[in-house]
């Protein structure tokens, strides 16, 4: 087995699972019924991926797990998703904020493993960047809605990036599985793409008005398993069927 | 929010069809309207192309004018392009 490559299925399986799993939360709560339904739609669109990434990490791993095994049985430690994703939602602007944050960085990511050796990854890719294209977009706009709509919303806005800038840090850290996969050659990432994300986060918190928080240091952990105290509790909710009724189906 | 107009909005559902009516919806200006009917009507890929058009825009019959908006309409059968024979070789008629 190739212990890189069902890594980083796992890792990718779980920002999407993870992420998409808290805007689902939004589900019924949203401020209008047209933002509601919109953010359902991107919660459905990431647990979509994250399905093609458990599948294809269970084939990978071949001892007979599931999509659904990978997804609701295993421990904390052993989710590997960015800290980013497991942030709570907040207001309405906090998870704007969150989801530009993230979608800014799942757009180059998925840019790149489309460009992938492994004919699986770049087809997954390939599949999911309308998606997430579509993300970015709704994810900008409200940025920009909400940091020039009222004194409140800017403010609303500068205080959850202050809040959240400092877990941006790691979606773009080098990582080990990345860089074993690269020198397999089943993966190319751009050269540096901490340097090409932060340009355009920066560059657009600038042009929203908001002040970036420069001098945060960055926080770092999910992808060796080290969570922040919010990712029990969303296990705790996600797992709760398949460890009270286990195998249960419908 | 409260403030958001509402917009009609009208789908294609597929190339060469007319965009057909679908429903209404609330959104601050022409972007979100599009964006907001784009995910209430076309997530089960109903459509290939929105519009939407600001629901004041809309200048609608009044029900109270109906009968002589529509009823002289109802005994003038001859309107009706079937008083004369088609051969069988004319299709798509």
């Amino acid at each position: 087995m190739n212990q890189s490559l069902f890594k980083y299925s796992l890792h990718l399986g779980d920002n999407a699972l993870i992420i998409g799993h808290r805007l689902s939360e939004w589900c019924g709560h949203g401020p209008v019924l047209e933002q509601d339904i919109a953010l359902t739609n991107i919660a459905l669109d990431f647990v979509g991926q994250a399905r093609m990434w458990f599948q294809y990490a269970g084939e990978i791993e071949g001892k007979g797990r599931t999509e659904d095994d990978l997804a609701y049985l295993r421990l904390e430690r052993d989710y590997t998703n960015c800290l980013l994703t497991e942030q709570t939602n907040g207001h309405w602007g906090k998870t704007i904020l969150r989801q530009y944050l993230y979608d800014v960085y799942n757009y180059q990511l998925y840019e790149d493993l489309m460009e992938s050796q492994d004919e699986r990854i770049a087809a997954i890719a390939v599949k999911s960047i309308k998606e997430i294209a579509y993300h970015r977009e709704f994810s900008t706009d409200w940025l920009y809605r909400l940091s020039g709509g009222t004194e409140e919303s800017q403010q609303k806005m500068q205080e959850a990036l202050d809040e959240l800038y400092h877990y941006a840090g790691e979606l773009v850290e080098h990582f080990s599985w990345e860089q074993e996969l690269a020198q397999q050659g089943l993966i190319q990432r751009r050269e540096n793409p901490g340097e090409a994300y932060f340009s355009i986060i920066n560059h657009e918190m600038d042009r929203a008005g908001l002040d970036v928080p420069y001098d945060r240091p960055m926080q770092t952990g999910g992808r060796t398993g080290l969570h922040t105290e919010h990712m029990g509790f969303i296990l705790t909710e996600l797992q709760y069927m398949q460890r009270t009724y286990p195998g249960v189906e419908w | 929010m409260k403030d958001w107009p509402l917009w009609e909005v009208f789908i294609r559902s597929s190339n060469g069809l007319h965009h057909k009516h679908a429903g209404s919806l609330h959104a601050p200006d022409n972007e979100v309207a599009l964006k907001n009917a784009r995910d209430v009507y076309t997530r089960r890929n109903e459509g290939v192309s929105i519009w939407v058009v600001e629901s004041k825009h809309v200048h609608a019959s009044d029900p109270s004018d109906a009968e002589a908006f529509f009823e002289p309409a109802k005994d003038k059968i001859y309107r009706h392009p079937t008083f004369y024979d088609l051969p069988d070789e004319v299709k798509h008629i």
